[in-house]
Order: C-alpha cells, then structure tokens, then sequence
C-alpha cells in the first residue's frame, strides 16, 4: 500500500508537467485545428536551453522560465507566420501534423547537431534533495516542478478567462467565423495562440529538464504521451488535457512499480485504446466529422 | 476497364525496371534503386488507404515492423534453403498481418479525420514499444539476426530487387484494381463526404476496413523484403518514424489519391534523400536537411506533381479554346 500511494504522489507531480505541456498543445488545436507535433521537441528546445543558461551563467533552471517564456512565445508567432498559416483547403488540419512533425525532425536535428546525443540533466544543488512527509518522500525539483506548473496553468486559465485576449481566444475556438463578424482577426489570434502554446513548452521544457535527462531525440516520447494526452482529454479541451495528464501520470507511476517499468510507457497507450472503443471523442470532446 | 495508354504506361515501366539492374550492375546503385522500389511500394499502398479514402494513417509503419519481424522469427528457427523460400513467403506474411491489422484498424477506424491521424500516429509508438517490451518474441532492444543467403557476390542485391519489384507491381495492380472498382467509388465517396456516403448506403466502416487491411498486408511484405536484405532488425529501425514520412512523403510529392503520383514521388525523392546522406553523411545534418525537403513540398506542392501538371494542361486546353472562339468571333465581326 505504502508504494501505491508514493506511486500516486509521484505520478500526479509527473502528470502536472505533462498537463502544462499538453494544455498549450490542445490550445492551439482549438484554435486553429492544428496539432503541434513539434511541441514536444520545443519541450527539449526549451530544456536545452535552460541547461545552457544554468551551467554557463548560472541561472536557476526555474529562473530561467521568465527568459524563455518570451522568447519561444516570439518562435511560436513566428513558426505560426512562416509555416502554419499558409495551410489552406480541406486537408490543412492534417497537413499541418506534416508540416509540423517535419519541424520537430529539424529541431531534433539541430539540437544533435550542437549538443550531440548523449543524454543531459540540469542538475541543481536541490536535485537529489527531497522532503519526507508522513512517511512518503516529495522530491524537491519534482515539487517544484509541480508548483510551477500548476501556478501557469491557473495564469493560463486567468489569461483565457478575464482578458480580452483570453476572450477573443475562446470566440475563435468557438466560432471562427462569428468571432471575425464581431470585428476579431482570426489570424492574429491564431499566430498570439501558437505563441502562448509554445510558451507552455517553454516553461514545461525548463522543468523537464531539471527532474528527467533529456536528448534531441528525447520529443518522440514526449509527443506520442501528449498526443494520447489530448486525444483522451478530448481535442481542444484544456480541463479535458489536465485531469487526462493526471490520470494518465499516475497510472504510468503505478505500472512502474506494481507491474514493471518497462511498462510504464505502455499504460498510456492501454488507457487511450479502452477510451477509444468506449468513447472515441474522449472525455469532453465532441464528435468530428470528416474535414 | 484497361485503357490502351495505362496498359503501355505500366509495361514501359515495367520493362524499364525489369532491364535496370542488368544495365547498371554497380551495388550502390542497385542498392538505391532497392530503397526507391521500397519506398514506391510503400508509398502506393498508404495511397490505397489514405489517398483514396481521405483518412492520414500515421501508423502504417507499425505493419512495416509486423512484417519485418515475422520474417525474422520464422526464418530464425527454419532454413531459408538456396535463399529465396523467405521470398516465397511473402504472400502468407502479406495475409496474415493483413488479418492482423483488422483488429488494430477497427479500433482506430472509430475516430475520424484529424484525431485519426493523431490515434495512428501513438500506433506506431505502441508497436514500437512492443517490439522492445516483448523480449521472449522480439528479443528486444538487442534486435533479431537473419540468415544470410548464399546469392552469387556479384549480383547478390538481384534477387531482393526483384522481390522489391513483385511487391510494387502487386501494390499497383491492387491500387488500380480497388480505383476501379465499386469498392474505389465508396472509398471516394468517403472522402468528399462521408456522413452523406452513409446516409446513400455505402457501408463505409466495411470499405474503410478491408482497404486498410490490403494496404497494411502490402505493406508488411515490403517490410518483410527489407528485413530479409538487411538481414538485422531493432526495433526503432523496424518501426521508424523516419520510414513512415518516407512512405507519406512521395505521395505528397507525386499526387494524392492518383495511381501513379506515389511512384513518381519515390523516383525523385528516394535518389535525393540517398544522394543528400551521402552528401552530409553525419546523419544529424542530413536531418535537417531531410525536414527542410519535407516542409518544402508540403507547403509548396500541396497538390502533388500529377494533380498540379493535370490542373496545368486543363487550363491550356481551356485556352487553346478560348482563343479560337475569339478568332471565330472576331471572323464573323469582320465579315
């Protein structure tokens, strides 16, 4: 029992990050129907980058966040710009998975290309420290990691609830065309969108790389658990993606210590199918039609 | 229905194909031209599914790895004789994981368009995963070793391309014979509008199923091939991403939904991407050089070769009319 319920608590502080990851990613969907497959690998971007500013200026890890968070918010506009927004037709949604996969690969090829493949980690003087209540150990990164995650979430939320932004955001997931009828530039919300969805990636990433080793190819795990993610969040559904990477963080830390680690990964891809057969628009999402 | 130009079309290029090793002998270029056969394999038996239907399957490589491991098991455990018995397998190893991927695509068949594509796409990590997970079948991370066959040196790469060719000869002939047939009719319904090819009595879950399980079943052959060749399989080269765009990418490239769009997109992209390896030869660069020719022809070519040429010679045509009812008009106004 005991190691079940330390399970739980890790797999919910796990969960956490992935629900900041996967809530910028279902974001944009909503948005503008486009997956980010390269969120994953603007993730490990992110994680690079964090790892430079730590061990070369000395940065704090969760410092470091206020830096990236504009800086991959300015790369998402500009992805959005350059790749995204010339995608028309009836097969743009899909398309866009292409074009973006085809992003991640060059990502991951130019982060092989300056920082080779072997495996990093940020390690702070806090990396191994971890605090014991009531008998179950709360690793500290991994708390923090949490907190921060959680803490942007509830920003994230503010942001889409009480500004304009955040309203003209939610017009367009709505309704696209109605929102442009009252004087909102679809466009313009949809460039600012893909920005606020990578800077989830940003901040996730700094946190990632501080609780787990990471390499260029490392995206290809994140993204297959946040596509499954979103799609038993249901697509487009922020509260959907969150309680999914909860649920989903904890079944994969209960796996690795009930049934094996080799597993773990696996657990994911066991819930998503029973979701599938049972209710193929996941939990809060609704049925799609074709195009 | 044959029409005499696809009838000479398929024989040039089949004559073409059938004389190309004996005219170029050197390994390295029968070796590409295995690779290009592969990939036009590949990329005509995802066109069958996703081309015809609508529905982006990102999994198919999962097949790919089914068919590559199945070769490798049996073949471990029994003897490849003079060396083509793995060849003659092929058809059992093309039907059984066509009856394997039954299973796999009713469950992701029951999600549509864009979640589709996502649910394929975790397929290929689900595959993937097994293949390392399952140890006692797969064993693992540690891969699997084929036999060697005892072909002659000289032309040792032959009998591979010409299994690779049967393969690409049985995917077109089953994609021109599924176009053709009431079964392509329903698959094109479904793709312009499937809720109203249901409401008309196309019962579109059947035809989506059998064309996925054809199109899985010929893909798994040519993955079979491939292992036999390599004669070593892991599983993240078994289930590769990288080999799921290449299968993807030539139909872009060529043209979606056409017979021979898929064939011609394996023929300029597969000498390419060979030639750019070479070039770069560390493979991180050749990564980004390979996703900068990737986004390339999504964003420029949305349509495909064939469709663009097509929509091209519609719009002379169009004009070469319009021109001459100018000059009768204008004859008529002079007279």
């Amino acid at each position: 029992m005991h190691t079940v319920v330390q399970a739980v608590v890790l797999g919910v502080l796990t969960g956490g990050i992935y629900a900041l990851m996967s809530s910028g990613l279902t974001l944009v969907f909503g948005i503008m129907r486009v997956i980010n497959v390269a969120q994953g690998a603007l993730v490990i971007l992110a994680a690079y980058a964090s790892f430079e500013l730590f061990s070369h200026l000395g940065i704090d890890p969760f410092l470091s966040i206020l830096l990236l968070i504009p800086a991959m918010f300015l790369l998402g506009v500009a992805a959005q710009l350059v790749f995204i927004r010339s995608l028309r037709g009836d097969y743009a949604p899909e398309m866009s998975l292409l074009v973006t996969w085809a992003l991640a690969l060059g990502v991951e090829g130019l982060l092989s290309v300056a920082f080779s493949t072997t495996d990093r980690t940020t390690l702070t003087s806090y990396a191994d420290k971890s605090w014991t209540i009531a008998g179950y150990q709360f690793s500290e990164p991994r708390v923090m990691a949490f907190g921060v995650a959680a803490a942007l979430l509830l920003g994230l939320y503010a942001l889409l609830r009480y500004t304009k932004f955040g309203r003209s955001i939610r017009a367009v997931v709505q309704n696209r065309a109605s929102a442009q009828l009252l004087g909102i530039d679809p466009d313009r919300v949809s460039a600012l969108g893909f920005g606020v969805g990578a800077s989830t990636a940003a901040a996730a990433g700094a946190v990632y790389g501080v609780v787990y080793p990471f390499n260029p190819g490392s995206h290809y795990d994140l993204i297959s658990r946040l596509l499954s993610i979103i799609v038993l969040g249901g697509l487009g559904s922020i509260g959907g993606a969150v309680l999914a990477a909860l649920l989903l963080g904890v079944a994969e830390a209960v796996v690795a210590v009930e049934i094996s680690p080799t597993w773990a990964a696996f657990s994911f891809f066991v819930v998503l199918i029973a979701v599938l057969i049972v209710r193929p628009q996941g939990f809060f999402g609704v049925q799609e039609r074709t195009l | 229905v044959i029409r005499p130009a696809g009838l000479a079309r398929g024989a040039v290029f089949l004559a073409v194909a059938v004389a190309f090793p004996f005219v170029f002998g050197a390994h390295w270029v029968v070796n590409m031209a295995i690779f290009t056969l592969m990939y036009a394999a590949l990329a005509t038996a995802w066109n069958m599914f996703a081309g015809y239907s609508g529905y982006i399957s990102l999994g198919h490589v999962a097949f790919f790895g089914m068919g590559a491991y199945a070769t490798a098991i049996v073949f471990a455990h029994t003897s490849i004789g003079s060396g083509y018995k793995p060849f003659w397998f092929l058809p059992v190893i093309g039907i059984g994981v066509g009856l394997a991927s039954v299973p796999v695509g009713w469950i992701a068949l029951r999600t549509r368009a864009i979640t589709f594509a996502i649910v394929t796409l975790t397929l290929l990590f689900v595959f993937q995963n097994l293949a390392t997970n399952l140890r006692s079948i797969t064993h693992g991370s540690s891969g699997y070793a084929l036999p060697v066959p005892t072909f002659a040196v000289a032309t040792y790469e032959r009998p591979f391309y010409f299994a690779m060719l049967g393969v690409l000869v049985m995917s077109l002939l089953f994609a021109w014979q599924v176009r053709n047939s009431k079964l392509g009719l329903m698959l094109f319904a479904i793709r312009e509008d499937e809720d109203k090819a249901r409401g008309l009595g196309v019962r579109t879950t059947g035809a989506k199923s059998i064309t996925f399980a054809l199109s899985a079943g010929l893909t798994a052959m040519a993955g079979s091939v491939w292992a036999y060749y390599l004669t070593y399989i892991y599983p993240q080269y078994a289930v590769d991403p990288l080999v799921m765009i290449g299968s993807v990418l030539p139909v872009f490239l060529g043209g979606r939904g056409t017979l021979w769009g898929p064939i011609l997109g394996a023929l300029i992209l597969v000498p390419a991407q060979q030639y750019l390896a070479y070039k770069l030869g560390a493979s991180e660069l050749y990564l980004v050089g390979y996703s900068a020719v990737f986004v390339a022809i999504l964003l420029l070519l949305p349509q495909g070769i064939i469709p663009s040429v097509r929509a091209l010679a519609e719009r002379w045509r169009y004009r070469g009319a319009r021109l001459e009812a100018e000059a009768a008009r204008m004859k008529e106004r002079v007279a």
